[in-house]
């Protein structure tokens, strides 16, 4: 049980000085790195916890798809010229004190609603599907994954579809000057305005560009 | 040092979903920030989720999580989609230059 406490503290102890990180870091770059390093400890928290596939699929979804993603949109846009300054003026900084304290005050809600928590009689001996040891963590998942929650797991790919498709069209814009290939223009082409042929008398040639 | 239980876990979840809140406030730099801070607010949530479906032996909420992480990638997508086209158009995406809505 030792041990356990020791991941747990190393664990989110780097979670926590990282999340920080990620707010207070002058360069955007280093924003998102430390972003990485949040996902990575809070799934190695989920794996050490018992939630093998959610962790792995925390690795592969945030730190494979999306903390990439915000790399290629940070190394794309030009933010490199502000990343030496955190206000620009004075009149910028003046609601900090008003996020500060909603922030704790939000904190403290949550901390008391967690100090003062009661647990009912016989609430962790309830007899659920995660206590059968018999089977993996990714197996008692997939068993109510798509038998209980099978229209939401649907509409979850739904959604995902209709983010590709407005990210596709959002981001779409037709270029001026790039050659590109026009497949309407290629297939209705007649033979009458591509081949034509010629009576060419000899000794005169055929002069091609009239 | 006392055994790690719940309490530990929504300890943990509240102080990263306060961070993200004052992120979103101290932010000043740019949107792309207020994104990740948004990120860090839904780990939160899922760390509440997960800890809550270990603890008391339900599954559920292991599946809400999956569902979480996938809202959370597809308005990751949008988000930044939108800030590119917001970026080709304005050329800037500090916090304080947009005031096209004078909010």
């Amino acid at each position: 049980m030792i041990a356990h406490s020791i991941f747990f503290y190393t664990f989110s102890i780097i979670a926590i000085i990282s999340a920080i990180m990620v707010t207070v870091s002058k360069n955007t770059v280093h924003s998102v790195f430390f972003l990485i390093l949040d996902f990575i400890s809070i799934s190695c928290l989920f794996i050490m916890i018992g939630a093998e596939f959610l962790g792995m699929i925390m690795l592969i979804v945030y730190v494979g798809a999306v903390a990439v993603l915000f790399l290629f949109v940070v190394m794309m846009l030009n933010v490199a010229q502000q990343k030496n300054q955190w206000f620009a003026s004075e009149a910028s900084s003046k609601h900090i004190p008003v996020g500060l304290i909603i922030s704790t005050i939000i904190f403290v809600e949550l901390i008391i609603v967690v100090g003062g928590w009661k647990y009912k009689p016989g609430l962790f001996d309830l007899d659920n599907s995660i206590n059968n040891f018999n089977v993996s963590n990714t197996h008692a998942l997939g068993r109510v994954l798509y038998t209980d929650y099978i229209h939401i797991f649907q509409i979850s790919g739904m959604i995902l579809l209709v983010a590709m498709i407005g990210a596709i069209v959002l981001t779409y814009r037709k270029r001026s000057g790039v050659k590109t290939q026009s497949y309407l223009k290629q297939i209705s082409r007649e033979r009458s305005e591509g081949v034509q042929v010629l009576e060419v008398e000899s000794n005169k040639g055929v002069k091609i560009d009239d | 040092m006392t055994e790690i239980g719940l309490g530990h876990y929504l300890t943990l979840s509240a102080i990263i979903f306060s961070i993200g809140i004052i992120g979103i406030f101290l932010n000043r730099k740019n949107i792309i920030v207020i994104l990740m801070s948004i990120e860090l607010i839904l780990l939160a949530v899922n760390i509440n989720l997960v800890a809550f479906s270990i603890f008391l032996g339900d599954i559920t909420g292991q599946v809400f999580t999956l569902f979480i992480l996938t809202v959370a990638a597809a308005e990751a997508a949008i988000g930044l989609a939108i800030i590119v086209v917001y970026y080709r158009n304005s050329g800037t995406i500090r916090v304080e230059e947009i005031d096209q809505l004078k909010g």
